[in-house]
């Protein structure tokens, strides 16, 4: 890709919010994240409805028996390139539902995950750092 | 007129590169004040073209099953009408020689199509958010046209019957703008809102209701295609102002109608953020019983000669 494509992609990267069966803490960060109060809309950062739309997933939640078929579908369905962002603790290791009966692992045995954010929940402040360190991974 | 002075003026200036930059800039100011009123900072200038240039190099996914011909088709039938909508707007303008019997009639049909292939397009994504949303664009297509065609006729009635585009803009410039008149700010009451529907702008958003339907009709586009989409939003956000002004403020011939252009863009935004979302059966009692009504008044009026 050349420079200049590439620009426009770190410039405007549009996220989609999978929540894979997260305890909300993570989902409500996030909306505080496109809140005016941090406009991440300075950045060319939009939330849209659908993930035909999107160029990062932020994923939260730990995955489980029921949600992984539902979040690898959302994954294929995304157009690429596209980023995938796991938001909260549980995205790194499971937290403390490592041992639960139904958890099917952490994600990257999955799909492949360019940032973690840990936090549990992570600050919004915390959030848009990850995005950004996300977009300085593109080449 | 030769071919290739033709598809210079169709492809560069005034038709699809002008428009579409100039349209997109306008889709920032949209974004940046939207963005004030809310107390935000709100995105760069360059914003919608980062925006565009991200769209072509995302893959383009056609759903399984479906027609790829009329998938491409949506996006594209509203880019070529909003195009030759650009040609036709800045020739009559600008060189009033090129009006011919009937333009006005092209040009509503030239408007018509942008809907039409977001109804194809829609339909044609086998999926039942965008079926959804393509059903609900018909009928606002159906509601916001009647007091559009009623106050077309009125502006015809006060321009002395004539349907040339050029003719209606020389008669004005001869006898002053039609806006200056009991008739005419009726005319520019109901033109306001039948822009804002065309535009799908926030108390008519309707068929794109990103939290019910996750942007409706467009819900399975992406790449290049969504963005032959956008492009066409922020052309018809460049035009249909500029249509307005011919019609009813004394054509787009003089400085002015910058200041003109200016305002009614800040009118549409203000109305934008300002109001929530209607229901579909509201959109068509507010169109065909108190658009229509006073759409109805106003030609009665234009008819008396006020």
């Amino acid at each position: 890709m050349g420079n200049f494509k590439l620009w426009g992609l770190k410039k405007s990267p549009w996220v989609f919010h999978v929540a894979a069966a997260s305890c909300n803490n993570c989902d409500i960060e996030i909306l505080d994240v496109l809140t005016p109060r941090w406009d991440v809309e300075r950045f060319g950062i939009v939330l849209v409805g659908s993930p035909r739309h999107a160029d990062a997933l932020l994923v939260t939640g730990v995955l489980n028996r029921k949600s992984l078929p539902r979040v690898l579908r959302v994954y294929e369905e995304t157009p690429k390139p596209c980023l995938v962002i796991g938001v909260g603790t549980c995205t790194c290791h499971c937290h403390m539902f490592e041992k639960s009966y139904n958890v099917v692992g952490p994600y990257d045995k999955h799909l492949p995950i360019d940032v973690y954010i840990p936090g549990c929940p992570p600050k919004p402040e915390a959030i848009i750092m990850g995005v950004v360190k996300a977009l300085q991974r593109l080449k | 007129m030769n071919i290739l002075e033709f598809l210079f003026n169709y492809l560069v200036f005034p038709g699809f590169l002008f428009t579409a930059i100039i349209g997109m800039f306008l889709t920032w100011i949209d974004r940046k004040v939207t963005a004030r009123i809310q107390m935000r900072v709100g995105p760069p200038w360059y914003q919608p073209y980062a925006d565009f240039l991200k769209l072509l190099i995302k893959e383009t996914i056609i759903p399984e099953g479906t027609s790829s011909v009329l998938f491409y088709l949506g996006p594209l039938l509203g880019l070529i009408a909003m195009s030759l909508l650009a040609v036709m707007l800045f020739k009559m303008n600008f060189a009033p020689k090129t009006t011919f019997v009937g333009d006005l009639i092209v040009m509503i049909y030239l408007l018509a199509l942008p809907p039409i292939g977001v109804i194809i397009g829609g339909s044609a994504s086998r999926n039942p958010l965008a079926s959804v949303g393509a059903s609900r664009e018909m009928t606002q297509y159906f509601a916001y046209e009647l007091p559009f065609l009623i106050t077309l006729a009125g502006i015809v009635l006060k321009a002395g019957g004539t349907i040339k585009f050029g003719d209606i803009i020389q008669y004005q410039q001869m006898h002053g703008p039609f806006l200056y008149s009991i008739s005419g700010i009726i005319f520019g009451l109901i033109f306001l809102f039948v822009i804002q529907a065309k535009l799908g702008f926030v108390p008519f958003d309707i068929p794109e209701a990103e939290q019910e339907i996750m942007a409706g009709p467009y819900i399975e586009y992406s790449g290049v295609a969504l963005g032959l989409y956008k492009i066409t939003r922020a052309m018809m956000l460049f035009l249909l102002p500029l249509f307005m002004i011919s019609l009813l403020w004394g054509g787009i011939g003089d400085w002015w109608a910058i200041l003109k252009f200016l305002l009614i863009l800040g009118l549409v935004i203000l109305i934008k953020n300002t109001n929530p979302r209607l229901r579909i059966d509201q959109t068509l009692k507010f169109f065909w019983l108190f658009m229509g009504i006073l759409a109805i008044v106003g030609v009665v009026l234009a008819l008396k000669g006020f």
